[in-house]
């Protein structure tokens, strides 16, 4: 019996077994906040399989069917159900596509940032000195102002762009990460496993990457739930501000936009739907974020 | 390799770390010198802040900013290990020195098994496939006690005790074969009935393999037990060496002496343990003469003025006093 060792579970089962599996399951604000993501995901996914209509192609447009209501008010249809805007684009199709860009700008400028941003945070905290200090004062430096001030005063400089947008986001993001991950270097740096690591003679950029990155990732991984989030409402704010993506790739905050002209003509549901919708996935990011960050910080417990 | 066996394995010569910090100099280590043959155990022994683990760190050339080795030798080998470029000196940990820490809770990572951890020495320092590294790993955990290795190589450091822990660190250090092992308060953060199984194991394990030992320690009473020789490290300097049984039986310097006295096992019957009176001063504002002379109930004027030089003892050994201690008969 004790000779022969337990297979290895399935790396689902031991997920499964684990307490933080078993507080997600007793969380009801973390199972909503996984559901609404979920849900996002699936309609970013299947997006062309919802609409009826792909809101971009020109030929699929019927001017004629502009500024139809949703369908529960009167003139609407269903086959708008979120009525349409002034070109006669589905509301709901255009939010299914505009999905697609804000998430992927919030999960692709995420991953830049961490990338970045946890490379100088792990460089910084490990190597310190001259180095150190020049990283953490440009970060201290762009800190002290808005981050949305950063990215606006970028996107004026490039011009308007999907690319551009997540050059701007990367710029601001990858701040938190290094703080983070500096501080967190710092003290898995003075644990013995490290010098222990060290007097066994490992390279630096292997004590590095195999012993103190698995170590300082869980704080990395709260912020980036959350920062993807924060991404999303940065963008749909420059997209709002005419200077996010261009009117050929529109984003949910470039479709607010879009309705904000005729908002006030009683034509609510251009801006009001994709309004809901930013606010809807932030939530949910932030109610699965907050479970994450109660979860995975060891001082909260 | 060698040839003569007489020749020392290491030989640390006037050896000076010091840290250049805001509020002045810090000298850790202040003129330390000392050698050690193969398969001989030195204990170095001291307070809290005396500087015993930076000889250590010295030796490994793991010294940190704001510290520098600002003078001395470590011939290791017959090759300085100061004048060593990191790349060479990485050569040398790990696979010729080898050291192990205080805290057995820290030192491992919590994040890998401890087969992965041993295996990693291996993969580093030795060509071993990967069937005999993992050999290697199971006969190496079956030598420092742990049961049922080859089953306990998927575990994960938390489900050790502290101890088999321990057991677990000297494994990793020893498995790659090191001829200098070099022990930071190894016992220090373990329970007192494990502390003397685990000094035994290291023991045997050193003299197994002819690795010399230099064992860190505050533990005046522990290293007696294991070490040939003893150096007693006060404010950065030695103040005294010996063999380990002339350095018991009759210390020279008052320093020494109050250490040996505060082992409780050393007076039995009488009513109050002795301690040595006040405490290491501010290493940064050392007195101008001999650091230990405040604290020394021997101490006069000359102590206060001129630091004393380390003097050969007739019977062997040697001692940094003014005014020694009468040698044993």
């Amino acid at each position: 019996m004790a000779t022969n060792m337990p297979a290895a579970p399935s790396a689902l089962r031991r997920f499964m077994a684990s307490e933080l599996a078993h507080n997600w399951l007793r969380s009801a604000s973390a199972i909503a906040g996984s559901i609404i993501i979920l849900g996002f995901v699936v309609m970013v996914t299947a997006g062309p399989y919802l609409t009826a209509q792909n809101p971009y192609d020109v030929r699929q447009l019927d001017i004629m069917e502009a500024f139809k209501p949703p369908m529960w008010l009167e003139g609407g249809t269903g086959q708008y159900i979120l009525g349409t805007d002034q070109q006669g684009r589905d509301v709901w199709a255009s939010i299914v596509y505009g999905s697609r860009i804000s998430l992927f700008i919030g999960l692709a400028a995420m991953l830049g940032s961490a990338l970045i941003g946890a490379t100088l945070g792990l460089v910084a905290g490990f190597y310190g000195g001259r180095l150190d200090t020049v990283i953490m004062r440009i970060a201290d430096i762009q800190l002290s102002f808005p981050s949305v001030l950063i990215a606006l005063v970028l996107m004026s400089a490039f011009g308007t762009g999907v690319d551009k947008v997540l050059i701007a986001l990367v710029s601001v993001g990858w701040v938190v990460y290094a703080r983070t991950v500096r501080g967190a270097t710092l003290r898995e740096k003075s644990r013995e496993y490290v010098q222990a690591a060290r007097v066994s003679g490992l390279p630096n950029h292997k004590i590095i990457l195999k012993h103190v990155l698995p170590n300082v990732l869980t704080p990395l991984i709260v912020i980036a739930t959350i920062q993807v989030g924060t991404f999303i409402l940065i963008e749909a704010s420059l997209s709002f501000l005419g200077v996010g993506v261009p009117i050929t790739q529109p984003s949910l905050g470039l479709l607010i936009k879009n309705g904000f002209d005729v908002l006030f003509s009683g034509l609510w549901w251009i801006s009001v739907f994709p309004g809901l919708f930013i606010m809807l996935v932030v939530f949910g990011i932030n109610l699965l974020g907050d479970f994450l960050r109660d979860e995975l910080n060891p001082r909260l417990k | 390799m060698t040839a003569q066996t007489d020749a020392p394995l290491l030989r640390v010569c006037g050896l000076k770390t010091w840290f250049h910090t805001f509020g002045g100099v810090v000298k850790a280590v202040d003129g330390v010198s000392f050698d050690l043959s193969p398969g001989e155990i030195l204990g170095i022994v001291g307070e809290s802040g005396g500087g015993k683990s930076m000889v250590g760190f010295s030796i490994m050339g793991l010294i940190d900013k704001p510290g520098r080795i600002e003078a001395g030798e470590i011939i290791f080998d017959g090759r300085n290990l100061v004048s060593l470029d990191d790349n060479a000196m990485q050569a040398v940990r790990g696979r010729q020195i080898a050291m192990i820490f205080q805290d057995p809770m820290t030192a491992l990572n919590p994040l890998y098994t401890i087969g992965n951890q041993l295996e990693e020495m291996l993969t580093l320092h030795t060509d071993l496939g990967p069937q005999a590294r993992r050999e290697r790993c199971i006969e190496m955990l079956a030598e420092v006690g742990i049961p049922q290795p080859e089953a306990r190589l998927g575990a994960y450091p938390h489900q050790f005790s502290g101890g088999m822990r321990q057991r677990v660190v000297i494994a990793i250090a020893m498995i790659a074969g090191p001829r200098l092992l070099i022990a930071d308060e190894p016992t220090t953060a373990l329970d007192v009935t494990i502390q003397a199984q685990l000094l035994r194991l290291m023991k045997a394990q050193v003299e197994q393999r002819r690795t010399a030992l230099i064992m860190i320690t505050h533990d005046l009473a522990a290293v007696s037990q294991m070490a040939d020789r003893i150096v007693v490290l006060y404010c950065g300097r030695v103040v005294e060496i010996g063999a380990s049984a002339a350095l018991i039986a009759g210390p020279r310097h008052p320093y020494t002496r109050g250490l040996l006295d505060s082992i409780p096992a050393n007076h039995q019957g009488r009513s109050r343990l002795p301690q040595i009176p006040g405490t290491v001063p501010d290493i940064r504002k050392l007195p101008p003469g001999c650091s230990f002379a405040p604290r020394c109930p021997r101490a006069a004027e000359r102590c206060r003025s001129e630091i004393p030089e380390l003097t050969a003892a007739p019977a062997g050994g040697a001692f940094a006093c003014h005014f020694p201690l009468e040698a044993a008969p």
